[in-house]
Protein backbone atom coordinates (compact mmCIF):
# COMPACT_ATOMS: atom_id res chain seq x y z
CA UNK A 1 0.00 0.00 0.00
CA UNK A 2 1.45 3.40 -1.32
CA UNK A 3 1.74 5.59 1.52
CA UNK A 4 1.84 9.12 1.36
CA UNK A 5 5.40 11.56 2.37
CA UNK A 6 4.51 14.19 4.65
CA UNK A 7 6.74 16.75 6.50
CA UNK A 8 5.44 19.14 9.05
CA UNK A 9 6.95 21.99 10.78
CA UNK A 10 6.22 24.36 13.29
CA UNK A 11 7.97 28.08 13.44
CA UNK A 12 7.83 30.64 15.79
CA UNK A 13 6.16 34.13 14.60
CA UNK A 14 9.55 35.56 13.83
CA UNK A 15 10.93 37.47 10.35
CA UNK A 16 13.39 34.69 10.64
CA UNK A 17 10.83 31.65 9.99
CA UNK A 18 9.51 33.23 6.27
CA UNK A 19 13.32 32.47 4.92
CA UNK A 20 13.68 29.33 6.86
CA UNK A 21 10.30 28.15 5.59
CA UNK A 22 11.27 29.16 1.87
CA UNK A 23 14.59 27.29 2.17
CA UNK A 24 12.93 24.54 3.24
CA UNK A 25 10.25 23.82 0.90
CA UNK A 26 12.60 25.04 -1.57
CA UNK A 27 15.12 21.72 -0.63
CA UNK A 28 12.22 19.55 -1.20
CA UNK A 29 10.76 21.06 -4.28
CA UNK A 30 14.47 20.34 -5.56
CA UNK A 31 14.49 16.89 -4.53
CA UNK A 32 10.94 16.11 -5.93
CA UNK A 33 12.75 17.17 -9.14
CA UNK A 34 11.50 20.14 -10.03
CA UNK A 35 13.36 22.98 -12.07
CA UNK A 36 14.89 25.99 -10.72
CA UNK A 37 12.15 27.96 -12.11
CA UNK A 38 9.52 25.83 -10.57
CA UNK A 39 11.20 25.62 -7.30
CA UNK A 40 11.92 29.67 -7.60
CA UNK A 41 8.39 29.82 -7.87
CA UNK A 42 7.43 27.40 -5.35
CA UNK A 43 9.46 28.94 -2.67
CA UNK A 44 7.99 32.58 -3.27
CA UNK A 45 4.15 31.22 -2.72
CA UNK A 46 5.44 29.74 0.13
CA UNK A 47 7.81 32.94 1.08
CA UNK A 48 4.29 35.00 0.78
CA UNK A 49 2.08 32.16 2.53
CA UNK A 50 4.03 32.26 5.53
CA UNK A 51 4.34 36.34 5.37
CA UNK A 52 0.79 36.49 5.97
CA UNK A 53 0.77 34.03 8.64
CA UNK A 54 3.08 36.26 10.13
CA UNK A 55 1.68 39.41 9.67
CA UNK A 56 -2.23 39.23 9.29
CA UNK A 57 -2.65 35.91 11.11
CA UNK A 58 -0.10 35.83 13.71
CA UNK A 59 0.15 39.68 14.11
CA UNK A 60 3.88 39.46 14.40
CA UNK A 61 2.96 37.70 18.10
CA UNK A 62 5.95 35.18 19.05
CA UNK A 63 4.63 33.29 20.68
CA UNK A 64 1.74 32.46 17.70
CA UNK A 65 2.86 29.35 16.04
CA UNK A 66 2.79 28.68 12.01
CA UNK A 67 2.44 25.17 11.15
CA UNK A 68 4.18 24.46 7.99
CA UNK A 69 3.49 20.80 5.73
CA UNK A 70 4.22 19.91 2.64
CA UNK A 71 3.12 16.55 1.82
CA UNK A 72 2.51 14.75 -1.90
CA UNK A 73 -0.52 13.37 -2.54
CA UNK A 74 -2.48 12.45 -6.52
CA UNK A 75 1.30 13.55 -7.88
CA UNK A 76 1.23 17.10 -6.83
CA UNK A 77 3.39 18.32 -3.55
CA UNK A 78 0.80 20.24 -1.47
CA UNK A 79 1.83 23.13 1.26
CA UNK A 80 -0.18 24.07 4.38
CA UNK A 81 0.42 27.30 6.01
CA UNK A 82 -1.67 27.71 9.31
CA UNK A 83 -1.62 29.98 12.02
CA UNK A 84 -3.58 31.02 14.68
CA UNK A 85 -5.38 33.84 13.60
CA UNK A 86 -8.98 34.97 13.22
CA UNK A 87 -9.32 33.39 9.98
CA UNK A 88 -9.96 35.52 6.36
CA UNK A 89 -12.21 35.18 4.16
CA UNK A 90 -10.51 34.75 0.97
CA UNK A 91 -13.49 36.78 -1.17
CA UNK A 92 -12.49 40.02 0.71
CA UNK A 93 -9.07 40.25 -0.80
CA UNK A 94 -8.64 43.20 -2.54
CA UNK A 95 -7.39 43.13 -5.98
CA UNK A 96 -4.04 44.75 -6.48
CA UNK A 97 -4.47 44.97 -10.00
CA UNK A 98 -7.37 47.10 -9.73
CA UNK A 99 -6.82 50.55 -10.62
CA UNK A 100 -7.36 51.95 -7.32
CA UNK A 101 -5.27 49.35 -5.71
CA UNK A 102 -2.34 49.41 -7.34
CA UNK A 103 -0.47 52.13 -5.53
CA UNK A 104 -1.14 50.45 -2.59
CA UNK A 105 2.11 49.52 -0.58
CA UNK A 106 0.59 46.30 0.72
CA UNK A 107 -1.77 43.33 -0.19
CA UNK A 108 -0.43 41.33 -3.23
CA UNK A 109 0.87 38.01 -1.42
CA UNK A 110 -2.47 36.21 -2.23
CA UNK A 111 -2.08 36.99 -5.80
CA UNK A 112 1.54 36.11 -6.27
CA UNK A 113 0.61 32.56 -4.43
CA UNK A 114 -2.44 32.37 -6.91
CA UNK A 115 0.27 33.47 -10.10
CA UNK A 116 2.75 30.90 -8.89
CA UNK A 117 1.21 27.90 -7.92
CA UNK A 118 -1.25 25.68 -9.86
CA UNK A 119 -4.38 25.60 -7.54
CA UNK A 120 -3.99 27.75 -4.27
CA UNK A 121 -7.12 27.93 -1.77
CA UNK A 122 -7.68 29.20 2.24
CA UNK A 123 -9.51 27.42 4.94
CA UNK A 124 -10.41 27.59 8.42
CA UNK A 125 -7.11 25.89 10.43
CA UNK A 126 -7.63 22.76 12.88
CA UNK A 127 -7.53 25.65 15.54
CA UNK A 128 -9.44 28.23 14.13
CA UNK A 129 -6.42 30.11 12.19
CA UNK A 130 -6.51 30.89 8.46
CA UNK A 131 -4.97 27.72 6.63
CA UNK A 132 -3.64 28.53 3.24
CA UNK A 133 -2.93 25.30 0.85
CA UNK A 134 -1.34 25.43 -2.37
CA UNK A 135 -0.27 22.93 -4.59
CA UNK A 136 1.81 22.63 -7.88
CA UNK A 137 2.16 19.32 -10.27
CA UNK A 138 4.99 16.82 -9.65
CA UNK A 139 6.97 16.99 -12.39
CA UNK A 140 6.33 14.46 -15.09
CA UNK A 141 9.28 12.59 -14.98
CA UNK A 142 9.02 12.17 -11.43
CA UNK A 143 6.18 10.14 -9.17
CA UNK A 144 5.51 11.02 -5.89
CA UNK A 145 8.25 9.90 -3.46
CA UNK A 146 7.16 6.60 -1.70
CA UNK A 147 5.28 5.59 -4.57
CA UNK A 148 6.71 3.09 -7.57
CA UNK B 1 21.79 37.87 1.15
CA UNK B 2 20.93 41.15 2.70
CA UNK B 3 20.17 43.77 0.60
CA UNK B 4 23.17 46.42 0.54
CA UNK B 5 23.05 50.39 -1.31
CA UNK B 6 25.83 52.30 -2.36
CA UNK B 7 24.97 55.88 -3.41
CA UNK B 8 26.66 57.50 -6.20
CA UNK B 9 25.70 61.07 -8.14
CA UNK B 10 25.63 61.10 -12.02
CA UNK B 11 25.27 65.27 -12.46
CA UNK B 12 22.32 65.92 -11.02
CA UNK B 13 20.94 62.50 -10.71
CA UNK B 14 21.27 60.23 -7.78
CA UNK B 15 21.80 56.77 -8.70
CA UNK B 16 21.66 53.76 -5.99
CA UNK B 17 23.13 50.24 -7.19
CA UNK B 18 21.52 47.89 -5.15
CA UNK B 19 22.82 44.43 -4.75
CA UNK B 20 20.95 41.22 -2.60
CA UNK B 21 17.18 40.45 -2.03
CA UNK B 22 14.64 43.27 -1.59
CA UNK B 23 12.27 41.45 1.21
CA UNK B 24 10.49 41.71 3.84
CA UNK B 25 12.86 42.91 7.20
CA UNK B 26 15.68 44.56 6.68
CA UNK B 27 16.03 44.22 3.05
CA UNK B 28 12.97 46.48 2.41
CA UNK B 29 14.08 48.81 5.27
CA UNK B 30 17.30 49.37 3.53
CA UNK B 31 15.40 50.47 0.24
CA UNK B 32 13.10 52.53 2.39
CA UNK B 33 15.89 54.62 4.67
CA UNK B 34 17.84 55.41 1.39
CA UNK B 35 15.37 57.08 -0.34
CA UNK B 36 13.70 58.54 2.40
CA UNK B 37 16.96 60.02 2.83
CA UNK B 38 17.52 61.21 -0.76
CA UNK B 39 14.66 63.18 -0.98
CA UNK B 40 15.19 64.68 2.47
CA UNK B 41 18.07 66.20 1.02
CA UNK B 42 16.53 67.29 -1.89
CA UNK B 43 17.73 64.90 -4.48
CA UNK B 44 14.64 64.59 -7.06
CA UNK B 45 16.19 62.36 -9.84
CA UNK B 46 16.41 59.31 -8.77
CA UNK B 47 17.31 56.12 -10.21
CA UNK B 48 17.21 52.26 -8.48
CA UNK B 49 19.59 50.27 -9.62
CA UNK B 50 18.31 46.71 -9.45
CA UNK B 51 20.89 44.86 -11.69
CA UNK B 52 22.41 42.62 -8.65
CA UNK B 53 18.97 42.46 -6.84
CA UNK B 54 17.49 38.64 -7.70
CA UNK B 55 15.09 38.41 -5.78
CA UNK B 56 11.89 40.81 -4.29
CA UNK B 57 8.80 39.40 -2.68
CA UNK B 58 5.03 40.91 -2.06
CA UNK B 59 7.28 43.78 0.75
CA UNK B 60 9.70 44.62 -1.37
CA UNK B 61 7.46 45.77 -4.59
CA UNK B 62 5.60 47.97 -1.32
CA UNK B 63 8.80 49.63 -0.40
CA UNK B 64 9.05 50.29 -4.67
CA UNK B 65 5.29 51.40 -4.70
CA UNK B 66 6.42 53.80 -1.30
CA UNK B 67 9.36 54.80 -2.87
CA UNK B 68 7.86 55.98 -5.79
CA UNK B 69 4.86 57.81 -4.05
CA UNK B 70 7.30 59.64 -1.96
CA UNK B 71 9.23 60.83 -5.01
CA UNK B 72 6.49 61.90 -6.89
CA UNK B 73 4.96 63.86 -3.50
CA UNK B 74 7.96 65.78 -3.57
CA UNK B 75 7.84 66.41 -7.18
CA UNK B 76 10.91 64.47 -8.30
CA UNK B 77 10.80 61.63 -10.49
CA UNK B 78 12.03 57.77 -9.81
CA UNK B 79 13.54 55.51 -12.42
CA UNK B 80 14.23 51.43 -11.94
CA UNK B 81 16.84 50.53 -13.60
CA UNK B 82 18.42 46.84 -15.21
CA UNK B 83 15.36 44.63 -13.71
CA UNK B 84 16.32 41.15 -13.53
CA UNK B 85 14.04 38.33 -15.29
CA UNK B 86 12.58 37.47 -12.11
CA UNK B 87 12.04 40.88 -10.60
CA UNK B 88 10.58 41.77 -14.19
CA UNK B 89 8.57 39.26 -13.61
CA UNK B 90 7.12 40.42 -10.52
CA UNK B 91 6.81 44.08 -11.46
CA UNK B 92 4.61 42.91 -14.80
CA UNK B 93 2.31 40.80 -13.14
CA UNK B 94 1.33 43.03 -10.57
CA UNK B 95 0.42 45.67 -13.59
CA UNK B 96 3.50 47.93 -12.09
CA UNK B 97 5.10 48.26 -15.84
CA UNK B 98 2.16 50.88 -15.54
CA UNK B 99 3.42 52.65 -12.68
CA UNK B 100 6.94 52.53 -12.82
CA UNK B 101 9.51 54.12 -15.33
CA UNK B 102 11.23 51.01 -15.76
CA UNK B 103 14.94 51.14 -17.91
CA UNK B 104 17.20 49.02 -19.68
CA UNK B 105 20.12 51.07 -19.70
CA UNK B 106 21.75 53.57 -17.58
CA UNK B 107 22.69 56.38 -20.50
CA UNK B 108 19.05 56.57 -21.50
CA UNK B 109 17.83 56.35 -17.80
CA UNK B 110 19.79 59.28 -17.41
CA UNK B 111 18.76 61.51 -20.40
CA UNK B 112 14.73 60.54 -19.80
CA UNK B 113 15.02 62.81 -16.76
CA UNK B 114 12.44 65.66 -17.27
Amino acid sequence: MATTQSLEVTLETLIESIDLAENIVKRVAEASGFDEDDIHKIGMAVREGVINAYNYGNAQEREKKIVLTVEFEDEKMVVRITDEGPGFDLSQVPDPLAEENLLRTSGRGIFLIKAFMDEFSVQRGPKGGAEIVMSKKLPQRVSAPGRA
Amino acid sequence: MVLRGTCRQVGDVSVVDFSGRITLGEGSAVLRRMVKDLVANGHSKIILNLEDVDYIDSSGIGELVVAHSAVETAKGELKLLNLTRRVRDIVQITRLFTIFDVQTDESSALRSFN
